[in-house]
């Protein structure tokens, strides 16, 4: 196990956020990390990245508790994209991607011919090389997304995790930085949304509520009685004629969202948790 | 470009060492030469060689006294203080993610003065605390208030932040006027209180070798201490998270940065008071320039907050003949404008 969860908690003036996460990430593995909106998933890759402190619990890098390692040795070895990251500082797309070399660089170990080819890869392998002159404030959504995601390549980690990696992404960088992902010699935890890009990963980790509710392959995971219970979606299932790959189709499911649908009673915390099935 | 060319592109901090000295002597001189009385360069340089390589070239006494004892020290504290408060606030401006902040809109230096004030004229501590440790309480405590109350008005990332926080260094520095205000009439005779005032609103006139002595390892020391961080100053320019996730030990270099902070700070205004807008208008000027990585922005303020000080202190004191004005006047004239400018310009967000 090249990262490991236990009991890992975390909460805000007593309401429980991440709660009892038990989770082992193994070394190459594509571990995706899927759940609705407020379920947990940001804050999981922070106390799995190292970033934020967990409240209770702990996690564990190739067996050495993270608590006893320093940022830097962390740094060295995972890298977060995060789902918001912004400034207002006038810095270029360079400038950007040079930042993932921090946790190799000291005041006595300064930057390198070597740094120089390992930030222009990184520009290169997200096809952003080509703006390595532009402004941050110049550039897209996508565009700002690639160069966080060469930001974290820059790190060389071997850890990679990203929170949804592909917003803002157009179809075609969706899946050349999936595929690019997939393809590095890495070990990756990613939360995505499009359960169907869910599915290429090796597992697949569930969250709702703080808890995890399930994990394992994407076929068994990915059941039409989980993603009612949790995503509260009707799915069905296609096969690609060409590859014969399964292909998911969603419907919107019978339970409303809460607060939308007035005078509707809803479970007050977390309706998703729900073990009976409230409509069928 | 090639790789080699690169290279050297993405170090071109090692300019400013050679840079630097001729700069920082040109102005030095300049302080001292000119002045209520213009003292001819020449003689200047004599008594600068009489003086630290022990030479004989037969200065006038006179002349001698007071461009050493007078000229000479001002000068380097004004140095001194430019870079402190500059390096000051490159690093608030950098920790906080928010362009206006400096020790002087956040209220530290207000906090210092009254520190000052309260060892100095209340007498607190009865003696056993120095003027510069009440100072640096003082701005300890004010930089605490303020960050207390900007982060219950609710922070957050861009320049709504930056307006609460500098609502809030208004607020403190307001307080900490008036707690100075109530010292002083509390506390001080007329002589005193006048001589206070006067000193609040930023000046050089009464500072001499033993200043310097405090000054030049404030000064460098807080550079040495901001090039030690370089790198983790640039970390923060995604916010605090993506510092830690590139390796910052973020809680322990904010603790160290902002207690470095708080302590030039204090240093400089336990000397010539609290002069404002230098930490805003320097960094500002300076990543116009030299861009906004802090390999380059650090040396640059430094070396810029200086000069701009001892210009300011020159400007002074020949700006209306046979008076001098406070610094801080100058200093003001100088930073209100940019301060406005920079609002203007941080609301199109850039
Ligand atoms: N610092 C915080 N203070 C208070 N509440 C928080 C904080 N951080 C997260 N939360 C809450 O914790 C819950 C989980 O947040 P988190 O960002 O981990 O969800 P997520 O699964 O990543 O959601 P999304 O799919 O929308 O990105 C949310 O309800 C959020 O409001
Ligand atoms: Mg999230």
């Amino acid at each position: 196990m090249i990262l490991e969860a236990q009991d890992l908690g975390w909460s805000v003036s007593g309401a429980d956020i991440v709660d009892g996460v038990c989770l082992s990430v193994r070394e190459g593995e594509t571990l995706g990390l899927i759940g609705p909106n407020g379920s947990g998933k940001s804050s999981l890759l922070k106390m799995l990245a190292g970033i934020r402190r967990p409240g209770r619990g702990q996690v564990r890098l190739d067996g050495r508790p993270m608590a006893d390692m320093g940022q830097r040795a962390i740094a060295q070895n995972i890298a977060l994209v995060e789902q918001q990251a912004d400034t207002g500082n006038r810095i270029t797309v360079r400038d950007a991607v040079e930042l993932g070399r921090t946790p190799w660089l000291s005041a006595l170990q300064p930057w390198s011919s070597q740094d120089d080819a390992i930030v222009g890869r990184a520009l290169d392998d997200v096809g952003m090389g080509h703006m390595a002159g532009r402004y941050w404030h110049t550039l897209s959504g996508g565009e700002r997304q690639r160069v966080h995601i060469a930001r974290a390549l820059a790190q060389e980690p071997r850890i990679l995790m990203l929170d949804e990696p592909t917003n803002h992404l157009d179809i075609h960088h969706q899946l050349s930085i999936l595929h690019l992902v997939r393809a590095l010699p890495v070990t990756v935890v990613v939360a995505l949304h499009d359960l169907n890009q869910a599915m290429d990963c090796d597992r697949i980790a569930v969250m709702s509520g703080g808890r995890l509710m399930d994990q394992g392959a994407p076929d068994a995971v990915l059941t039409e009685t989980i993603l009612s219970e949790i995503f509260d979606v009707r799915a069905r299932f296609l096969t690609d004629p060409v590859d014969g790959a399964r292909i998911m189709r969603f419907q919107s499911g019978d339970r409303a969202t809460p607060g939308i649908a007035a005078g509707r009673a809803t479970t007050p915390d977390f309706p998703y948790l729900a073990k009976t099935k409230v409509a069928t | 470009m090639s790789d080699a060319a690169l290279v050297r592109a993405r170090r071109p901090h090692w300019h400013w060492g050679w840079i630097a000295p001729p700069v920082l002597a040109a102005a030095l001189l300049a302080g001292i030469c000119i002045g209520e009385t213009r003292i001819p360069l020449e003689t200047v340089i004599k008594v600068l060689g009489a003086r630290i390589f022990g030479m004989d070239l037969g200065v006038d006494r006179i002349d001698a006294g007071i461009i050493w004892s007078y000229r000479a020290s001002r000068a380097v504290v004004a140095a001194c203080c430019g870079t402190g408060l500059a390096l000051s606030g490159v690093v608030l401006q950098a920790l906080l993610r928010n362009a206006l902040a400096d020790p002087y809109l956040l209220g530290i230096s207000a906090g210092a003065s009254t520190g000052a004030v309260a060892v100095t004229v209340a007498g607190l501590g009865a003696g056993a605390i120095s003027l510069s440790a009440g100072a640096f309480a003082g701005a300890v405590l004010a930089f605490a208030l303020v960050a207390i109350l900007a982060r219950a008005a609710g922070g957050g990332p861009g320049m709504q932040a930056a307006g609460v926080i500098v609502l809030a260094g208004i607020a403190g520095s307001q307080l900490f006027n008036a707690l100075t205000a109530f010292i002083i009439a509390k506390s001080a005779n007329a002589e005193q209180a006048r001589g206070i005032m006067f000193w609040l609103l930023g000046n050089l006139s009464g500072v001499r070798w033993d200043d310097a002595l405090v000054a030049v390892p404030a000064a460098f020391g807080g550079l040495g201490i901001c090039l030690w961080f370089i790198r983790a100053l640039d970390a923060f320019t995604f916010g605090a998270d993506s510092a830690a996730a590139l390796g910052v030990p973020v809680r322990q270099v904010q603790v160290i940065l902002i207690a470095a902070t708080a302590l030039v700070t204090a240093c400089m205004v336990s000397m010539v008071g609290s002069i404002g807008f230098v930490g805003l208008v320097i960094p500002h000027a300076m990543r116009f320039v030299v861009g906004v990585r802090h390999g380059r922005l650090v040396p640059a303020s430094a070396l810029a907050g200086a000069v701009f000080l001892i210009a300011s202190d020159i400007i002074s004191r020949v700006l209306i003949p046979g008076q001098v004005l406070p610094i801080g006047v100058i200093t003001a004239l100088v930073g209100a404008p940019a301060f406005a400018l920079i609002l203007i310009r941080g609301g199109r967000g850039t």
